[in-house]
């Protein structure tokens, strides 16, 4: 399928690998090219795929989605989209259903695992061409890095990456952009990101994005969950500007325009009382903040356990359910451009 | 071309060690001690009855010691050899035909190597029964999987897939 998408460029395929390697260079190819080309983009893998043009016209087409969803209602009635979830999250599968859903479309699902052939030792591989007989696009989240580059390899749909492992999941991205965009606006922004910062998916995927906007940022987490050195080493080849690590939110809270918080789990740890001990100097409540500018925007993931005080959501900082609400017309813009062939994003023509 | 493969370093003595060859590949400046790797990777381990010698920490001018890894009956082509370049950067390779350097040149780096290493990380996707052939990209200094992102700079050997 070749789609026609000026302003929009997800990935050249067939070879998502490729990206990928050419990524570990510094070099998004393909993604740097003229956002004018006619473009083809059959998966969305990795936020490495994105550039600025790209997260702009997609985060514009979700805004204009969110102010009329009715304009796109039955844009794709009769699509089918297969959803693939390895792991459990029923939040982000059903975040991509309702997207598609008011697209006008519908989803199979392969259910749990427990009940799924993979059970019964089938490869992913394998799973995945059956499935694509049976969808228009694939959504897929699976334990292992590296599975949604993989299974792209071997289907002819759009597939989607909603989380590999500790790898990446950039419609989570997108939808913290969007949010991002939103409350702090991405220019001139410093963001502190804060908490397990080694398996943390979608802090792999949004550190990456952001040094398209040329943000400060600053990680803060024990120095058993700092940002895998693959991670800092693509941040560094993308010339991020302000890349700091810290153990300590203290001595950065007063700078920040965002505070984007994830949860640091116990099995992280040896011991309980290791994980008690670590995951409370990672934690925010009100006195935290009294820190920090009024203007703060605080952003989560979902979900939380006890990283943010309750005491926290009534108050202007807190984004974090606006940022979950966001995720679906963020997805619905990017399903759209995955499953249409001939969709000029916003009307306009080449500029 | 000369027929001095046996000769980088000067000295008949040593080419006592490692006969020479006919026909086939001599692979000279290998890193001490990196001659078996050099076999591993080529995906020679003489099941196919090759003529092969191997001469290990043999002294040399340009390196302290060296590997000489020969293989009678077989010409290797570049790109079989270029991924040498990750274990053996120094490595010369000489084509010999009926006695004679034939050819003669340096491995280079590869941009990508397909195979050959399998990915250290645990949680990889290419290391958990699936269909696929490992694939990274060789950086300037080491290596990274296709799939999972993982770096590794330092005993790129020990990936090697045997
Ligand atoms: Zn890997």
């Amino acid at each position: 399928m070749i789609c026609r998408v000026p302003g929009l460029h997800l990935v050249a395929t067939g070879s998502p690998r490729g990206d990928w390697l050419a990524g570990s260079n510094g070099e998004i190819q393909g993604a740097r090219h003229s956002l004018h080309e006619r473009m083809r983009h059959d998966h969305l893998i990795t936020s490495k795929q994105f550039s600025r043009a790209d997260i702009e016209t997609i985060l514009d087409y979700a805004a204009e989605i969110g102010d009329d969803p009715s304009a796109v209602a039955d844009r794709h009635a009769g699509t089918l989209l297969g959803l693939l979830f390895f792991e459990p999250s029923t939040r982000t599968k059903m975040s991509f259903e309702t997207a598609m859903k008011r697209l006008g479309g519908d989803v199979v699902d392969m259910g749990s695992i427990e009940s799924s052939s993979v059970k019964k030792g089938e490869t992913l591989a394998d799973t995945v061409r059956v499935i694509e007989g049976y969808a228009d696009a694939l959504v897929l989240r699976h334990p292992k890095e590296g599975s949604a580059t993989m299974a792209s390899e071997f289907v002819d749909v759009p597939l989607v990456n909603a989380g590999d492992g500790a790898g990446q999941h950039p419609t989570q991205t997108m939808l913290d952009l969007y949010t991002i965009r939103e409350n702090a606006g991405l220019d001139d922004l410093t963001i502190g990101i804060m908490g397990d910062l080694k398996y943390g998916r979608t802090v792999h995927s949004l550190a990456y994005a952001l040094t398209n906007f040329d943000a400060h940022q600053h990680f803060i987490s024990p120095e058993s969950l700092q940002l895998p050195r693959e991670v800092v080493y693509d941040l560094h080849q993308q010339d991020a500007p302000g890349i700091r690590e810290h153990d300590s939110l203290e001595e950065i809270l007063p700078s920040l325009d965002v505070l984007y918080v994830t949860r640091i789990q116990r099995e992280r740890f040896p011991d309980e009382n290791e994980y008690q001990k670590v995951a409370g100097e990672y934690q925010i409540d009100a006195d935290t903040l009294e820190a920090a500018s009024d203007d703060l925007t605080i952003m989560h993931p979902l979900p939380r356990v006890d990283e943010i005080a309750p005491e926290i959501d009534e108050t202007e900082h807190a984004a974090y359910f606006e940022q979950a609400h966001n995720g679906v017309p963020v997805r619905m813009a990017l399903l759209d451009l995955l499953l249409s062939d001939d969709k000029a994003i916003g009307g306009e023509g080449d500029e | 071309m000369s027929d001095d493969h046996d000769h980088h370093d000067g000295n008949d003595e040593h080419e006592l060690r490692v006969s020479k060859i006919r026909d086939g590949t001599v692979i000279d400046h290998v890193r001490g001690g990196q001659a078996l790797n050099v076999l591993a990777i080529l995906g020679i381990d003489g099941s196919d009855g090759e003529e092969v010698s191997v001469g290990m920490n043999v002294p040399s001018d340009r390196l302290a010691r060296k590997d000489i890894v020969k293989v009678e009956g077989r010409e290797l082509s570049q790109d079989e050899v270029d991924v040498l370049s990750l274990i053996a950067p120094d490595a010369t390779i000489n084509i010999v035909r009926d006695f004679d350097v034939v050819e003669k040149h340096r491995v280079e780096r590869p941009d990508v190597v397909d195979g050959v290493l399998s990915c250290p990380n645990a949680g990889c996707i290419t290391t958990s029964g699936e269909p696929v052939t490992s694939r990274f990209a060789v950086l300037e200094d080491g290596v990274r999987c296709g799939y999972c992102g993982t770096i590794v700079r330092e005993e790129i050997a020990s990936l090697i897939d045997t």
